[in-house]
């Protein structure tokens, strides 16, 4: 029984004071809104300690830099969110494998390398233009959503270690050298100033798999629906 | 000025109009939409605070703040769209008022 489409709307009568009230808290955001007064933001201090952030672009100094903590519990809620879907239940791929038609394969064979190329370009260029590790993750993701809906043979035969390693790795990577902060500077996260950039680019580059990996996964909606059966075939061939 | 105050205005209207509808849609999906609604106003206004009209002057901390809600936005949107699909198989339903009163269900027992 599906009630997907016909569903009764509701009709009630909180209808109306919700709408006042709604309408209410419109009005006084607006005034609170037209009371600010216009502090000038930080972009004159982003400014002055851009030279030793590692990074040319502002936004990814601010990211990866001055507010690494928001980025390191940022990747933290996408493992997050990644662990409760894989918890709840099973992705819902074909077991059967589809006929997908010869001109969206070889479309698709066309595109995810150049895709991949494009999205590790962004990750390059994030630390001197607008780009980054989310823009390259996703254009990973929508490489990896592509595969998942052209039904490739071999994505199903993942072993499903093989993706909880790629999620783990931006988190990981962060926080190791977050800690390895500790040991040169005696600061969580406070970047040596000699390899700074480097360090930003290794966890740029981390963080882009992760988040490409994870969004795709989200997309797919669950853990892989044949783990055990694979685990059985290849106890079997041992 | 005007301009930002118009960006501003509708990412309040925006984020209003997303919590009349998650107070008054019953199905989780259009409460699922709603909350991305919210979601995007604050986006707006955030950014739009980021704004100067001398490029030097650009806050980039905000920027920066929005591309991180982004992405928790989309993580957490997907998990509610897992958690979702998971009520509508387990229920037979997606819409909240059916679910609240568990006796009056469908009295589907799995």
């Amino acid at each position: 029984m599906s009630s997907h489409n016909t569903y009764p709307e509701r009709k009630n009568s909180l209808a109306l004071p919700v709408i006042l009230l709604t309408s209410g808290l419109f009005l006084l955001l607006s005034y609170t809104l037209l009371s600010i007064e216009q502090a000038g933001g930080l972009a004159a201090q982003v400014q002055s300690a851009l030279p030793k952030s590692g990074a040319e672009s502002p936004v990814t100094a601010v990211l990866l830099n001055f507010r690494g903590y928001d980025t390191l519990l940022e990747v933290m809620v996408l493992f997050l969110s990644i662990l409760g879907a894989w918890s709840i239940g099973r992705a819902s791929l074909p077991q059967a494998l589809i006929k997908t038609s010869t001109i969206q394969i070889s479309c698709v064979r066309l595109l995810i390398p150049l895709m991949i190329l494009i999205a590790f370009y962004l990750v390059w260029q994030g630390t001197r233009f607008a780009g980054g590790a989310f823009q390259g993750g996703s254009i990973l993701a929508a490489a990896g959503v592509l595969l998942l809906v052209s039904d490739f043979p071999k994505l199903i035969q993942i072993h499903s270690i093989h993706l909880r390693l790629g999620f783990i790795l931006g988190p990981v990577t962060f926080i190791l050298i977050a800690f390895y902060c500790i040991f040169t500077n005696k600061t969580f996260m406070a970047y040596p100033a000699a390899i700074v950039s480097q360090l930003l680019l290794f966890i740029e580059i981390a963080c882009a798999i992760s988040i490409g990996l994870t969004l795709a996964a989200l997309f797919a909606g669950g853990r892989p629906a044949q783990e055990s059966s694979i685990a059985q075939r290849k106890g079997s061939t041992l | 000025m005007i301009t930002t105050l118009i960006y501003s205005v509708t990412g309040i209207a925006l984020f209003c109009m997303g919590f009349t509808a998650l107070i008054l849609c019953s199905h989780l999906l259009r409460k699922i939409l709603a909350i991305n609604f919210m979601a995007s106003g604050v986006f707006l206004l955030l950014i739009t605070t980021a704004y100067s009209p001398d490029p030097a002057l650009l806050d980039p901390v905000p920027q920066a703040m929005v591309l991180t809600g982004i992405v928790v936005s989309v993580s957490t949107t997907a998990l509610a769209l897992v958690l979702a699909c998971r009520v509508q198989e387990t229920t037979g339903s997606a819409v909240f008022k059916r679910l609240l009163p568990f006796r009056k269900n469908k009295g589907q027992k799995d």
